[in-house]
């Protein structure tokens, strides 16, 4: 089933079917080695709506929600 | 010849520089820019090279500022050798950036750094295979240790010398077809300049980058010829055509991170990830976060007072024996007080704090933690109307506002830019941290001190708030921010990296501090101070305070050390609450600690957020800064301190 990124549970796997957003939201989510096709850790959600941090590719990375939302996942396992 | 280092962030650069930094190293401003490199010269194996710490770039195609500046100098034809500095834990992602460093066709050597890191997550690398496909040489290395650097240096001058170029990897067949296409309608015209490789070029117009579209742009030609090549990438692979490029080179880097590296254990139990589960809690995060800056708060007052109190007394005795040498009233008595006061400031009241809270810094630095202070603030600077990564920039600026503003460029609106330079130099630096600490926290009582740090990020959040009422943003992107492993930083590199920015108070500003110290005797002596003083006579009396400090707030324009060390010298005392008041001292420090940015910063301003902005910030600092001695001033004349 697919949801936003900002809709996976911590500590569930995801991978990334598409990111919907212009071309600066891809390119510095590229830049973390976030593309589709990749498989993300859901670590867990800051306090108060706070960014979420992900593990993707062995290193750590905080998203705010606003992005978060706009990353199309499918929940894995 | 030049080697320049590119990395991404937190791979290790600086470390590696700083192992081969000699005490030489300065730091400097690439012409044209405002973004600081540091460069060092240094002697390998008998020859002299210039070495270059670029920024940490997570790639070469970025609308970031700071990121383009790395680019440019990389393709400004002045760089020699790269070392690309590769995290080995984090192999896939780093060899997205080296492969984009191959397309620049410099010569280069991959340092795959932090082994150790790589062992213990249990992955084994390849370095011969890595080699062989790149085509560079791959040296492994550990650089807390100086592990490998011998052997990279080594590698850098074979390389030097043999001046072999290294053709980038290939992608798919049919792009590069279509590269291709657009290398040969590029190839004759020799565009743009000629330092820049075709194919990198023709990569960059297919990534749709800004920077090259419009500077192609003039070549109407060929810039028609762009778009058609583009919508054939687009049509072919049905995503976007700079989607479809970042998309290779993030296959290339995945396959051939598979085919040179093994994990043959499971990563070992890693007590930092246990760490992180209180650091980064909802509720115990925030608790440690108070714990830690209290308990660095502790440590600068504790070191500062142990080491003032004596030392202070020993100048006292000194300045005694000189008024009997030279006798009261002359000019070498004027003279020479002031040059020993400042001699004195500078060894007393500045150093015994700002040494203790450098080091401090570059070991949270090294360590890691700022970028998980980012993350617990994010959802707070949100609520003041800015982007969660203007923290930064915020917590440089207890160092120094100078780097603190030029951090906004990690920002990517003008907007948010000009907010958070403005903020940023409201926060007290390290010599308005002295000033602080030294009279406040000294005289009056640390949790006073505490007090005007807490006031301090109140009234930066209202002023936040406020401000981007007035420039609101457009709509940002949201917190995008790496949060690196855990790190002990080693002593000789926090050592070395706190010496770069003491030094640079001991070379440039106690020189200044010295003389302006000499130069307010003499004003003293020959009775100039009177009339600088009268004319801020209407503020010191606004804010009852001794009309003898006004000529101090000038000073402080220079420095703001200056305001301190001339305050023991305008009052003519070192202690100084023979002469202020608790309440006066207050209000002073207050008054200090929001007015105008000193005369760096302002030119630092003015490069960033330009003209207009400067001015603002002047303004708004300083009628903050009134406005709040006012209300000290009033507040503690009722219930005096």
């Amino acid at each position: 089933m697919q949801k936003t990124l900002d809709q996976v549970d911590e500590n569930r796997k995801a991978k990334v079917i598409d990111i919907q957003g212009g071309q600066g939201i891809r390119q510095r989510l590229s830049q973390m080695g976030i593309h589709p096709g990749d498989i993300v850790t859901i670590l867990r959600y800051g306090a108060l709506r706070g960014p979420i941090l992900i593990e993707i590719h062995g290193s750590q990375v905080a998203l705010g929600r606003g992005i978060a939302s706009k990353i199309l996942v499918e929940e894995v396992e | 010849m030049s080697i320049a280092l590119a990395g991404q962030p937190n791979c290790g650069k600086s470390t590696i520089f700083n192992t081969i930094a000699g005490y030489k190293a300065i730091t400097s401003n690439f012409p044209g820019t405002t973004v600081k490199y540091t460069e060092t010269k240094t002697l390998i194996n008998g020859t002299t090279c210039l070495c270059i710490d670029l920024p940490g770039t997570y790639s070469l195609t970025s609308g970031d500022p700071a990121d383009l500046e790395a680019r440019r100098h990389l393709l400004s034809g002045e760089v020699d050798v790269i070392i690309n500095v590769v995290d080995a834990s984090l192999l896939c992602r780093s060899l997205e950036l080296t492969l984009q460093l191959l397309e620049l066709e410099v010569p280069m050597v991959l340092c795959l750094n932090m082994m150790d890191e790589a062992q213990r997550k249990g992955i084994n690398i390849d370095t011969q295979k890595l080699s062989e496909i790149l085509g560079i040489p791959v040296i492994p290395s550990i650089a807390t240790t100086g592990k490998g650097l011998k052997e990279l240096f080594n590698e850098v001058m074979k390389v030097w010398e043999e001046k072999k170029k290294r053709k980038p990897l290939k992608f798919s067949k049919d792009i590069e077809e279509i590269i291709n296409e657009l290398v040969s309608i590029l190839l004759p015209k020799r565009l743009v300049e000629e330092k820049i490789p075709s194919r990198f070029l023709a990569l960059k117009l297919l990534e749709n980058d800004q920077f090259f579209i419009h500077e192609i742009n003039q070549f109407k030609n060929i810039f028609h010829q762009v778009k058609p090549l583009q919508e054939r990438l687009e049509q072919a692979h049905g995503v976007p055509s700079d989607e479809v490029i970042s998309s290779e080179r993030h296959a290339l880097a995945m396959n051939l991170f598979e085919q040179v590296s093994k994990v043959i254990h499971p990563p070992k139990k890693d007590i930092r990830i246990a760490i992180d589960q209180w650091v980064m809690h909802k509720f115990f995060g925030y608790l440690i976060l108070v714990g830690v800056f209290y308990g660095f708060f502790n440590f600068i007052f504790g070191i500062g007072k142990f080491v003032e109190e004596p030392m202070m007394g020993v100048f006292d005795q000194w300045i005694g024996w000189l008024e009997g040498f030279f006798g009261k009233g002359t000019l070498s008595l004027f003279l020479s007080k002031g040059v020993l006061q400042g001699i004195a400031g500078g060894i007393a009241i500045v150093l015994p704090y700002l040494v203790p809270f450098l080091i401090g810094l570059s070991f949270l630095e090294d360590l890691g933690y700022l970028p998980r202070v980012a993350f617990l603030m994010d959802v707070f600077m949100h609520r003041i109307g800015l982007h969660g990564k203007s923290i930064i920039p915020f917590i440089l600026g207890y160092g120094c506002s100078v780097p603190a503003v030029m951090a906004t460029r990690i920002l990517e609106f003008p907007q948010h830019r000009f907010i958070v330079s403005i903020l940023a130099t409201m926060i007290p630096c390290a010599a308005r941290i002295t000033i602080i600490f030294a009279l406040v926290a000294f005289f009056i009582s640390p949790n006073a001190a505490l007090a005007i740090f807490a006031l301090n990020i109140l009234v930066v959040a209202i002023s936040g708030k406020i401000l981007s009422t007035f420039y609101p943003e457009p709509g940002s992107l949201g917190l995008i921010l790496e949060i690196p492993a855990y790190q002990l930083p080693s002593v000789l590199n926090t050592l070395k990296k706190s010496w770069y920015r003491i030094r640079e108070f001991i070379v440039i500003a106690w020189p200044i501090l010295i003389l302006g110290s000499a130069l307010l005797a003499l004003m003293e002596y020959f009775g100039v101070e009177r009339y600088v003083n009268w004319f801020f006579s209407p503020l010191t009396h606004l804010l009852g305070l001794p009309v003898s400090v006004g000529t101090t707030l000038i000073f402080g324009l220079l420095r703001k050390e200056l305001s301190m060390i001339m305050l023991t010298q305008a009052l003519g005392a070192t202690q100084v609450l023979t002469v202020m008041t608790k309440t006066q001292v207050m209000v002073f420090t207050v008054f200090v600690t929001f007015y105008i940015p000193c005369l760096a910063t302002i030119a630092a301003l003015w490069r960033e957020i330009g003209r207009k902005g400067a001015l603002l910030a002047i303004l708004f600092t300083l009628s903050v800064a009134i406005i709040l001695a006012f209300i000290a001033h009033l507040l503690f004349g009722v219930f005096p301190l």
